[in-house]
């Protein structure tokens, strides 16, 4: 049972991902132009889902950890002008020390109070970007003197590539023992730590894969962007966007925040002509699924297809 | 003088801060909710009050921003949180995190619906009174007083409530035993949609004065949810006084700050003391747990 619905969905993934690689040779420039941002969007849900779905924390700040990586990076671009792969590894360094200052002390702690403590850290940052303006630029942004590339072609197979891998990666990690004991920590902490397992370890070592993902995601978005602003990596906005996207694709299926995202950054430039409403509606249909198919896209589907 | 002007705005902020929570709280303690629509709930009874002004009187105004706060707390009890907490495709231990998510949607319906129809600029609900009076040498707005003795009144009139009436009794012993009170014979849906009203008044009287004290936009409903949720947390998930005090100490940091420093910085400080005490005391100042 378990091998027929793994190697279904590994054909459907099999499937989008060969669309989603012949695409630029269909579409214009403006459409790779759309889902670039949502591949890299991908990769915060799915390293979100990680956290959340698998190690039970909801963590209400993904912003943190994704804004530590961008400015990590740009700024260090921006001063010294070094290589950008020597500044998207600072970067992502930047969000693992800062994921595991916060999560250190904070795993002590459970449920809402984790979940604040992840807030505050959301607004922390953002505030200390306003303070330290003559760095990183404020509210309007810090502008980077480097970008991976102009060639849509190029951002786009790089995005795509970056995002399959994460993917991979992430899920293997879901599947694996390590993911199953993380599952049992998140679950019933509890029963987990008389088994033997050490549940603090698992859930740090979920937030730094988690921190890893979201700092990378982060830094390479900013050397596509060639901007970072408070409002495209910090902002609680996106924070919510991430969740939304997470839980839209499904719950603790890592591949199904991928559709999750694509689905909302497809969304908002399909519903741009209704100006203000597009986050309305968007928000309006978030509510229905939530209410009404609470196990996603991609979980009704493979739990439909567990059934027949 | 200084000193003096501190003292009185501090008191009136902190003031609204803590009528503001109060609601938060509460239904986290009866019902186990945080309502995330929170900024949304005062937003819808601020900008109504704002519009109403305009054709009933200031007064009428107040009425009608209070009726919409309820009306809302309603909506957001009915269409989101109660389909969420009976649906049965929801696993019950995850029923927490989906009124999050729900009520955080729900929120930010709230937010752009009142973009679209009154724009992102600020407004500021008419004053129920004008003028100013000057205690001790400073000149302080006669509606800052105002709002003050309000805020006081509505959380005396609760405390009142919740004490000395049979249904307040009720709804205190539904935050300590929920199935105790059930075996005593009390429906708690009907518990739940009391809380829900109180909580509406409390919103919409809290999202008024807020509105004629300091205005309001569209812009910071979720400011709003994220000060009222922090000052809860810092006074302890459920304990209405707890919030009382926690609104003081933030209300009052932020004036000292926003006077001695720069406005712009006045978040900061209380950012501090929230995650010093959420490390050391993560159950609040006053949480039981």
């Amino acid at each position: 049972m378990r091998g027929i619905l793994g190697s279904r969905l590994f054909w459907g993934v099999l499937g989008l991902l060969l669309i989603a690689i012949l695409l630029p040779l269909g579409v214009s420039g403006y459409i790779l132009g759309v889902l670039i941002p949502a591949y890299y969007f991908a990769v915060f849900a799915m390293s979100w889902d990680l956290l959340f779905g698998f190690a039970g924390e909801v963590n209400f700040g993904p912003t943190f950890l994704v804004g530590l990586g961008a400015y990590g990076a740009g700024i260090l671009d921006a001063e010294t002008g070094w290589p950008i792969a020597v500044c998207v590894v600072f970067g992502t360094a930047m969000a693992i020390i800062g994921g595991v200052l916060l999560a250190l002390p904070a795993l002590r702690l459970s449920g809402p109070y984790f979940g604040l403590i992840t807030l505050v850290a959301v607004l922390l940052l953002q505030q200390m970007v306003t303070v330290f303006a003559h760095w990183t630029g404020g509210e309007i942004g810090l502008t980077v003197p480097d970008v991976l590339s102009i060639d849509d072609n190029t951002n786009y197979y790089f995005a795509l590539g970056f995002m399959a891998i994460s993917g991979l990666i992430l899920f293997g990690l879901s599947r694996s023992s390590a993911g199953l004991i993380l599952q049992a920590c998140g679950q019933d902490p509890v029963e987990a730590q008389a088994l033997g397992f050490n549940v603090a370890k698992h859930k740090l070592a979920a937030f730094c894969v988690s921190a890893f993902f979201s700092g990378l995601a982060g830094a390479l978005l900013v050397f596509y962007y060639g901007t970072a602003s408070p409002g495209t990596v910090i902002d609680l906005a996106v924070g919510v966007q991430v969740i939304i996207a997470a839980v839209l694709g499904g719950r603790r299926t890592i591949l199904g925040a991928i559709l999750g995202a694509v689905f909302l950054v497809c969304a908002g430039e399909v519903l741009r002509p209704l100006g203000q409403l597009s986050t309305f509606v968007v928000s309006a249909f978030a509510l229905v699924v939530i209410l009404f198919v609470p196990a996603g896209f991609l979980g009704t589907l493979l739990h439909r297809r567990s059934e027949a | 003088m200084l000193a003096l002007q501190v003292l009185i705005d501090g008191f009136a902020i902190s003031a609204l801060y803590g009528l503001g929570a109060v609601g938060f709280t509460l239904m986290f303690g009866v019902s186990g909710v945080l309502n995330l629509a929170h900024g949304g709930t005062m937003l819808v009874a601020a900008v109504v009050a704002w519009l109403a002004a305009d054709t009933v009187g200031a007064l009428g105004g107040a009425a009608a921003g209070l009726a919409a706060g309820m009306a809302t707390a309603f909506a957001t009890y009915f269409l989101v949180v109660r389909p969420i907490q009976r649906s049965r495709s929801i696993p019950r231990e995850e029923t927490e995190i989906f009124v999050l998510t729900g009520t955080l949607l729900w929120g930010i319906m709230i937010q752009e619906a009142v973009a679209y129809f009154t724009t992102t600029s600020p407004h500021t609900v008419r004053p129920l009174i004008a003028g100013v009076t000057e205690i001790a040498g400073v000149r302080t707005p006669t509606n800052e007083i105002l709002t003050a003795v309000l805020c006081w009144a509505t959380i005396g009139a609760l405390w009142l409530l919740v004490n000395k009436t049979k249904a307040g009794k009720a709804l205190l012993a539904a935050s300590i035993n929920p199935r105790g009170l059930t075996l005593l014979g009390y429906e708690l849906s009907n518990i739940h949609l009391l809380v829900w009203a109180i909580y509406g008044v409390l919103a919409g009287v809290a999202g008024v004065l807020l509105g004629a004290f300091l205005g309001v936009s569209s812009d910071n409903a979720g400011t709003l949810t994220a000060s009222a949720f922090s000052i809860v947390v810092l006074g302890g998930l459920g304990s209405v006084s707890g919030s009382l005090v926690a609104a003081y100490c933030v209300g009052y940091l932020e004036t000292i700050t926003s006077y001695l420093i720069s406005p712009a910085y006045r978040n900061i400080p209380s950012l501090i003391l929230l995650v010093a005490v959420v490390y050391l005391r993560p159950q609040g100042l006053l949480g039981r747990r």
